[in-house]
Parts: structure tokens; sequence; C-alpha cells
């Protein structure tokens, strides 16, 4: 049977798809060295654990949905998804493998648990996905990982509640675990932390919120799930409400679960860095 | 239909970008999207006007453009992720963005977000 072997979060910048390629200079620059120098244990656990399937909660931001058609829980169908120009100048990175078999398990699963997902045999990925992948597979090596998008809208309100993410979550759970094949799966919860892009109150940080919700999240994620969105952004910024991605990562991991690893960084571009990893003991 | 529960407080400098803001600004916003492809970018900046009117925007959003003012823009229906493709047309980062709505300057904004960091 496919088993929920971990969950890992991290901040999904733009800026660090920019600067990804030159890490290794950049580990001695002052700005970039405090994040850089707290993935190499996330990606010492995904080599240990190698994973053959990584489903990928993230957020699109106008690359592949536009206001036309925008769904609120959508989920990758497959065999393979590519990123592209996004407008403003990121370096597109190779495509991604899909894993459709399984995708088409998943949405059964929560079609039949009452989440009426969109499929997508054809999605372009953005940054909320594909700069997560290159920080834990670096070089773009992916190491074989297969991977499902599962894109959740927080473009526009109303966005889904922190509690339906975290049920959702729950429902992908189950459905991997009932999943015939031996398969390894870890899942990403993408974006966050607090952050604000626009109005008066841009650039708005909120650390002793970041900090609790890193906390609450490893082992008393029920707590979060009672914000509103409304609270979320008050509380993380507009932006901030992304931590439902995190919320709907952790409702995945159904297991004991053990903090791996954390960080916690004030800031990559406008934003608080937030990077987690998660330990799903069956 | 559920209710809230409590009343929402308006959170100052915050916009919703609901239902009512996407259909004010879906010119705008449909503009900005297709902003992702090169040859469009390229497009507006041969002839600024005509790409507005091709993309219907009404004359508050055409100032707001013409303006380059990004608090103009969200008031006139704009939402973020769609205008940082506009943005990124003039190599505006998002500090350029968070500074002009803010009125800093951009080492000041960038002093602001490392202070809530301490």
């Amino acid at each position: 049977m496919a088993r929920v072997v971990g969950g890992l979060t991290t901040s999904h910048i733009p800026a660090i798809g920019n600067a990804v390629p030159r890490e290794k200079e950049l580990l001695n620059d002052p700005y970039w060295k405090p994040f850089f120098a707290a993935y190499p244990p996330a990606r010492a656990w995904l080599q240990k654990v190698k994973p053959d399937v990584a489903v990928v909660i993230y957020n699109d931001h106008g690359l592949n949905f536009f206001l036309d058609k925008l769904p609120t829980f959508a989920i990758g169908a497959a065999f393979k998804y590519e990123h592209a120009d996004e407008g403003w100048g990121i370096p597109t990175i190779p495509q991604f493998q899909g894993d459709p078999e399984l995708s088409w398990h998943i949405i059964e699963s929560l079609v039949h648990d009452e989440f009426d997902v969109t499929t997508c045999q054809e999605m372009l990925v953005d940054h909320g996905f594909t700069v997560p992948m290159s920080l834990f597979w670096p070089n773009n090596s992916y190491g074989g990982v297969k991977t499902i998008p599962v894109c959740i809208n927080t473009v526009q309100h109303p966005l889904p509640s922190p509690l339906r993410c975290f049920k959702l979550g729950q429902a992908i759970g189950r459905a991997i675990e009932s999943y015939p094949k031996d398969l390894k799966v870890v899942v990403l919860g993408t974006g966050g932390m607090s952050h604000q892009l626009d109005g008066e109150r841009a650039g708005f940080i909120n650390k002793k919120f970041d900090m609790l919700c890193m906390d609450k999240i490893v082992n008393e994620p029920e707590i979060l799930t009672r914000y509103s969105i409304h609270e979320l952004v008050r509380e993380a910024g507009a932006q901030g409400a992304e931590f439902i991605l995190w919320l709907a990562m952790r409702g995945v991991l159904s297991g004991k679960v053990t903090k791996i690893h954390s960080s916690y960084h004030v800031a990559v571009s406008n934003t608080a860095t937030g990077l987690l990893v998660l330990e799903n003991a069956a | 239909m559920t209710q809230a529960t409590e009343i929402e407080m308006p959170i100052p400098g915050t916009y919703m970008f609901d239902g009512k803001a996407a259909m004010k600004g879906y010119a705008l916003n449909k503009m900005c999207y297709s902003f992702n492809k090169a040859e469009n970018r390229e497009a507006f900046l041969k002839d600024e006007d005509a790409y507005c009117t091709k993309y219907g925007l009404n004359d508050e959003q055409r100032k707001a453009i013409h303006d380059r003012n990004v608090l103009a823009m969200i008031h006139a229906g704009g939402c973020i992720y769609y205008l940082a493709k506009f943005a990124g047309i003039f190599h505006l980062t998002v500090q350029d963005v968070g500074a002009q709505q803010t009125g800093m300057t951009v080492e000041a904004f960038n002093k602001m977000i490392k202070a809530q960091g301490e």
C-alpha cells in the first residue's frame, strides 16, 4: 500500500527562484545565508526517505488560472507539468513528471468524500510549485520523484477556510493510503509565512503569529483550523493567508507526527520564510 | 447559507480581492494576465494606449496604468498577483511596489521589513 512518509513546508518567494542557481555563492552573502543554510537537513531527510511521489499543495498566482474560470480546488492528472514565463523574469525550470494513475485514484476518492475538485490534464505550474521543488531537489534533479499538483485558490475571495483545507488534506491522506501500490509519498505545503504585497499595509510581518503557527501545526493543528480567513489575513497579512496550504499539507499526515527540522527567517523579499520537515510514522 | 458569526472589521491598508473587486477589475486584470507572454509585454510597450483599448480598460484603470500607480490600480479593481506582471515589464520588484504603496524609499521599506523580525 502507498504510505505518507512525511510533510514539508517552505516559502515559495519568486526571488528564491532567481537565487537558487547561485546558492553556493550566496551562502557567503549575508542576505541569503540564513535562508539557504536551513535547507541541507531537509534535503538529507529526503535523500534518506527517497520518496516516489510528491503531492505539492500550492497556489497559482495567475499563470495557469485566470478569473474567467477559477477553481477553489484543482488537481493535476497529467503525465507531465511544465513551468512557463510568469511575466517578471523568474527562470523557467525543466518539466516535472506526473503520476496520472495515482492522480485519478485521489480524484475518485476525493469526489466520493464530497470534495468536488477540478481535474486538469494540462496544467502549467508556477513558482508556488517550482520554487519548493528546486529548493528540496537542487539542480533540478527531482530525484526521479513524480509529482501531483494540488492547487488551492488564494487569489480571489472567498478563499476556502483553514478548516476546509485541513479536511481536504485529510481526504487526500485517506486516498493515498488506500492506493494499492507500494509507494512512499511526501506532501509539500508551500507559501507563507506572514507577508503582504498590496495596500498601505504592504510589508506587514507578524513574527509572533508565525511562531505560533510553526509550533502548533506539528501536534495541535486543530487549534489553527479555528481561524477564519479574515483573521488569518489580519494576523498574517493578505498573502499570509497562504498558510491554508500548510494546513492542507498537515491534514494529509494522519499518523504520529515528529518534527525533524525547522527554520524561520525574516525576511526574503517581503516575506517571512518558514521551513518544516515533519515525519509521519504509521 | 452560513452567516459570519461576528462582524468582520476592516483591516487598515488591506484590500480583500473579492467578487465585487474581481468584477470591477476584470479588464485590468485580464490585460495584466496577458503579460505572462513576452510578445504581449512588447506590444504593450510599443503602443500602451492601443493595448489598453484592446482590453477595454475604463478611464480610472487607464489613468492608474498611465501613472504606474499601484494603489490606484487596486482601487480600480486590480489584483496584486496580476499587477505584479505589469510591474515586471518595468523590472520593478515587490519591494519597489511595496515602497510605492507605503510612501517610503525602498531602503526604508526593506529596513521596516527586517525590523519586524527582531
